[in-house]
């Protein structure tokens, strides 16, 4: 057993003052936090009942009006009037509607660094665990505690290694990594865990498409889905925030409850089938799904690349006619960007329906709900049986690529015919 | 604490996860926990909610409550009269968040429990009986801060008694 610390007991070691190692009960300083419409108004009633509370930092806590946006009905509009108003009278900050997805905005707009310790009121928090960021999701009355105090309390999680190794072949993307790996660990492998990525293949990735891989790793049950501050993280992070990284490593003897390594150099396009995320086949074994629907966009694949990887594939084709494509840039600056590359012209043109910067059709709240029967295939991270609107309704959970290479031809398609 | 009630079984038995417990089409639009047990458990098992009767307890195996952070998940449960989850594990963001609002989880092998079976839990000893078996089933002690969290009756409770946390 070594004696060296894991990147997460060094991140909670750091915010609690004190050394901690796996196991420990810790009460740590939280360096930024948040909330989305979805669990905001829960956070705004524990705040108040905590009585005479008041936000530890009005800059290091934001509101996030992303999951229905813009509201689709009237109980909506309240919640988000709500949060409006909160955001008012306590002076933190507030991201409203047409600004993006949480999970993309926090670390674009700079609110994170490398070696912080962050608290999301939505399980996908720990996306920013490719930045080197220790983040985790928490219910809305922890978050308000924490919002009220700066702290909560954690129990320091064992850390699993993953190494993935290999050249990463043509057509296949982070998002096939991932869903790999979850199909190998399964939606309860690394329940309580950290997660800690390594390998030249995470290593030849951009920071865009690690985003992806952290994103997920809450589907295998982890806390934190966290890689290294290599130059490419650094410099992406020196690009978004003002504020000084404080990059932690692993030690060499740190002590890890389970090593696994691959090699992804023949790996092929990945699917999670209904109704499990860890349901995961190879593209090539699934032969003649039709699709109803194809969904790009989500805090999982919504990223200026993954609108370039499926404009790149619907070019000069053509949609499939019984297809409805829906696309929804991850964030506002993301859809400038792509109506500036000429993506959005693209995807217009070819019969796309292209939405406001924000979650869409992810949990089925609006713009997009299928019908009974229907197929979708989509980009997000979750496939649960009526996560879309329609508990009657399929969901499989693809690649960019292999997304638009399905609109194309109305089933579920390899899409390396296409590249 | 003791907890007497009928163990009420799901379709699905692993991975149950929080859209399975209060669907995404309803927590945006309900606010009123009350409200929100009405539809608890309907994309999977319709109707649910009519089967319940105040003090039962949801039975489950694996990895229970896994996916969104919704803390509606244990609040609709809570709400709609159930006094506690018995399964052999759970996800970590509901495992806070339940017992943050003081909604007991049981942990132990949930195998030999049938839908209909008459349990009686002691919190306290960590005792499950299966009356209707005449047996005694293991369970996993509560950890001391999760006591803690139920003793005082949920985290605000917890936090402004004591000026913060107490462990
Ligand atoms: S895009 Fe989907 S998974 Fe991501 S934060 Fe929004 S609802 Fe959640």
């Amino acid at each position: 057993m070594g004696k060296g610390k894991t990147i997460a007991e060094k991140i909670f070691s750091r915010h609690a003052g004190r050394q901690v190692k796996a196991g420990d009960i810790a009460i740590c300083n939280v360096d930024f936090c948040f909330g989305q419409d979805g669990t905001s108004s829960i956070i705004i009633d524990s705040f108040k009942k905590l009585g005479n509370a008041k936000p530890f930092n009005k800059k290091k806590f934001y509101m996030v009006i992303d999951h229905s946006a813009p509201s689709p009905n009237m109980a909506v509009s309240k919640i988000h009037q709500k949060m409006r108003n909160f955001a008012r009278e306590t002076g933190v900050g507030m991201y409203d509607i047409g600004e993006g997805v949480c999970h993309q905005l926090i670390p674009e707009e700079g609110q994170v660094v490398c070696g912080d310790l962050v608290l999301g009121a939505d399980s996908h928090t720990c996306t920013y665990g490719a930045i080197n960021v220790l983040s985790t999701g928490v219910g809305s009355t922890d978050l308000a505690i924490t919002l009220a105090s700066g702290k909560n309390w954690f129990r320091v999680p064992e850390t699993v290694k993953i190494i993935v190794n290999g050249k990463i072949p043509k057509g296949v993307y982070s998002k096939d990594i991932i869903l790999h790996i979850i199909g190998l660990f399964g939606a309860n492998g690394c329940t309580y865990k950290s997660v800690e990525f390594y390998g030249e293949a995470i290593e030849s990735l951009s920071v865009d498409a690690r985003l992806t891989i952290s994103n997920m790793a809450v589907e295998m049950g982890a806390k934190s889905g966290l890689m290294k501050a290599d130059k490419k993280v650094l410099s992406w992070v020196k690009k978004h925030s003002k504020r000084h990284p404080r990059p932690i490593k692993a030690d060499n003897d740190a002590n890890y409850i389970e090593v696994t390594k691959l090699d992804i150099s023949k790996l092929s396009p990945q699917v999670a089938c209904p109704h499990t995320v860890d349901n995961v086949k190879s593209v090539k074994k699934l032969k003649d799904i039709k699709i109803d629907q194809a969904f790009l966009g989500t805090c999982t694949n919504g990223r200026l690349e993954d609108l370039r990887i499926a404009a790149s594939i619907i070019r000069n084709r053509k949609i499939h006619k019984d297809v409805k494509f829906i696309i929804a840039p991850a964030s506002k600056k993301i859809y400038l960007d792509a109506i500036r590359e000429g993506l959005v012209n693209t995807f217009v043109t070819n019969g796309c329906t292209v939405l406001s910067p924000g979650c869409g059709p992810c949990v089925g709240t609006h713009c997009g709900v299928p019908a009974d029967n229907e197929i979708v295939i989509s980009t997000a991270n979750r496939n649960f049986k009526g996560r879309m609107g329609n508990p009657s309704s399929f969901i499989y959970l693809a690649s960019p690529a292999t997304v638009a290479a399905s609109a194309l031809t109305g089933k579920i398609t390899d899409p390396r015919k296409y590249l | 604490m003791k907890l007497k009630g009928k163990a009420l079984r799901l379709p699905v038995n692993d991975n149950v996860n929080t859209d399975y417990v209060i669907s995404g089409r309803y927590k945006f639009k309900i606010t009123d926990p009350k409200e929100l047990a009405k539809y608890i458990f309907e994309d999977i098992a319709p109707n649910f909610y009519s089967r319940i009767k105040k003090g039962d307890f949801i039975v489950a195996g694996e990895n229970f409550g896994c996916g969104s952070s919704r803390e509606q998940a244990p609040q609709t449960i809570k709400a709609a009269g159930v006094s506690a989850v018995i399964a052999k594990g759970y996800a970590r963001i509901f495992y806070r968040n339940s017992f943050n609002i003081g909604l007991a989880l049981i942990e132990c092998d949930t195998d030999s429990i049938e839908d209909g079976d008459l349990l009686e839990v002691d919190i306290k000893d960590g005792t499950l009986i299966n009356k209707t078996k005449n047996v005694k089933l293991f369970t996993n002690p509560i950890p001391p801060v999760m006591r803690k969290l139920l003793d005082d009756g949920g985290v605000i409770r917890h936090f402004k008694k004591h000026g913060g946390f107490k462990f």
